[in-house]
């Protein structure tokens, strides 16, 4: 409008923008590739800026949906009630001996001069958004400003092992969960102490590999987390072993991964250990600052 | 607004609410698309929410770039594009180059589905919409160096598509009320 142009030399520019322009996305896309952190930081960019929109959305969507909950509890409330006072008196069960065997362990612990662990410091964050996409599973997380989260941060829900912090922006933080594409975590299956790698498929259930020969999975055996490779303290709850229809060893996450609200972030101390890129990109820029 | 001075006709004066009004109409289509798109993002918590964010971009882009070529130019095609891919964490460009695609049809085959049926546009559509279900799953697999599984790019077309007539019947509305250049 600002240029008069002639109209055929006008029409010759409107028909060459689209192939320009074409030809700019596989330009964008040798760009991703080649700087993966660009995109990276683009996108922390974004989250940031619609952090506040999502985090004052988040908050009476969480309350509708808690009443509708509610709603269906009050339907077998009586069964529920039933239910839980069973599984009190089993849990009183379980606590008595809880406490005997937590006695016993200090004692002995004393007597072994054991060097206790470190109390790791923990947050607590709202889950504001889906951080994956099509192709990834991760959440984001609406933090305050001045937050000192660090990559590699560690995320359990009430339940068990949600993830890893994988991107830290201002006010947001990306944790790729453990059903992701690109997670490898090393687990020591609880019964034999034996070590394997859980594999994410992006589906609901992460797959168990590389476990020694002679003690396979067992259908309902707890998984916790190895501190091989120092990315992951000893003993966090992951879930339990289940096999497929295809006799494939998947695990069942403890975690409520669909369903994420509330997520604690543990500082173990372990930062150095995230240098895998989150994107799947086979690159081995290191990306630690 | 090109229309204002070609139409031989009596035109009232350009006053600044006037000139206003025309800019609101003439930017409806791009800013109601990214408004859409951000509201797929609120937690709603539904499984497989982030199919919804491609899905609407693509429904939005389609229509549009068909309906009103001169409001959903290339350029801004583009740009959508890659707010798609930031938002939606594909691979840089992905998004760019399906919706761009998805606009290149839209204008070619504008003159032969202009005064068709819904129906026709929506058959057209399906072609479409898992064409681009494609294109995204056969870049990202190509970005990433891995085969990812197929199944989400399947569930995409298939939400594409059935989404379409709930967006279109809104789009048809506006098309024909604020978004006509013409009502200004």
């Amino acid at each position: 409008m600002i240029l008069r142009l002639s109209i055929p030399a006008r029409q010759a520019l409107a028909k060459l923008t689209l192939p320009v322009l074409v030809a700019a996305s596989f330009g964008l896309m040798l760009l991703g590739k080649a700087d993966a952190l660009l995109a990276e930081r683009l996108r922390v960019a974004a989250a940031d800026g619609l952090a506040p929109i999502y985090a004052a959305l988040s908050e009476p969507l969480h309350r509708v949906r808690s009443a509708i909950d509610d709603l269906h509890a009050l339907v077998d409330v009586r069964e529920e009630n039933a239910k839980l006072r069973d599984e009190n008196e089993k849990l009183r069960r379980w606590q008595s001996i809880a406490l005997a065997l937590d006695a016993e362990n200090q004692k002995l612990k004393a007597n072994l001069h054991w060097i206790p662990e470190p109390a790791p410091s923990y947050v607590t964050a709202r889950v504001v958004a889906d951080a994956g996409g099509v192709y990834a599973r991760a959440v984001l997380l609406a933090v305050g400003p001045g937050h000192g989260i660090q990559k590699g941060e560690i995320a359990l829900d009430e339940h068990g092992l949600v993830g890893r912090v994988t991107d830290v922006g201002a006010r947001t933080v990306r944790v790729l969960l453990i059903t992701d594409l690109n997670s490898r975590i090393p687990i020591t299956l609880e019964n034999s102490r034996a070590r394997a790698i859980m594999l994410g498929t992006n589906g609901p259930r992460p797959r168990l590999a590389f476990w020694p020969e002679g003690s396979p999975p067992v259908e309902g055996e707890r998984v916790v987390t190895s501190a091989e490779a120092n990315a992951f303290p000893p003993d966090l709850p992951i879930g339990t072993v289940h096999y497929n229809a295809s006799k494939v060893a998947e695990v069942e996450p403890l975690a409520d991964l669909d369903r994420l609200e509330i997520v604690r972030l543990f500082d173990y101390g372990l930062h150095d250990a995230v240098t895998q890129p989150d994107q799947g990109v086979a690159h081995t820029v290191d990306r630690r600052h | 607004m090109d229309q204002i001075g070609k139409v031989p006709a009596i035109h009232p004066r350009p006053t600044i609410g006037r000139r206003l009004d025309a800019t609101a109409r003439a930017a409806f289509p791009a800013g109601c698309t990214v408004v859409l798109m951000l509201l797929t993002l609120t937690p709603f918590g539904f499984a497989d929410q982030a199919q919804l964010l491609p899905a609407i971009a693509l429904t939005s882009v389609w229509f549009w770039s068909l309906y009103r070529p001169l409001q959903m130019p290339p350029f801004v095609v583009f740009a959508i594009g890659l707010l798609l891919d930031l938002l939606g964490y594909l691979p840089l460009g992905v998004g760019v180059l399906t919706l761009l695609a998805a606009h290149a049809v839209a204008v070619r085959l504008r003159r032969a589905l202009i005064n068709r049926s819904f129906m026709v546009v929506w058959l057209v559509f399906v072609v479409v919409a898992a064409g681009g279900a494609a294109l995204m799953w056969a870049l990202t697999c190509a970005l990433y160096l891995r085969v990812l599984a197929p199944a989400p790019a399947v569930f995409q077309a298939v939400l594409t598509i059935a989404l379409y007539p709930a967006i279109a019947i809104l789009f048809v509305r506006a098309h024909r009320t604020v978004a006509d250049p013409a009502r200004a």
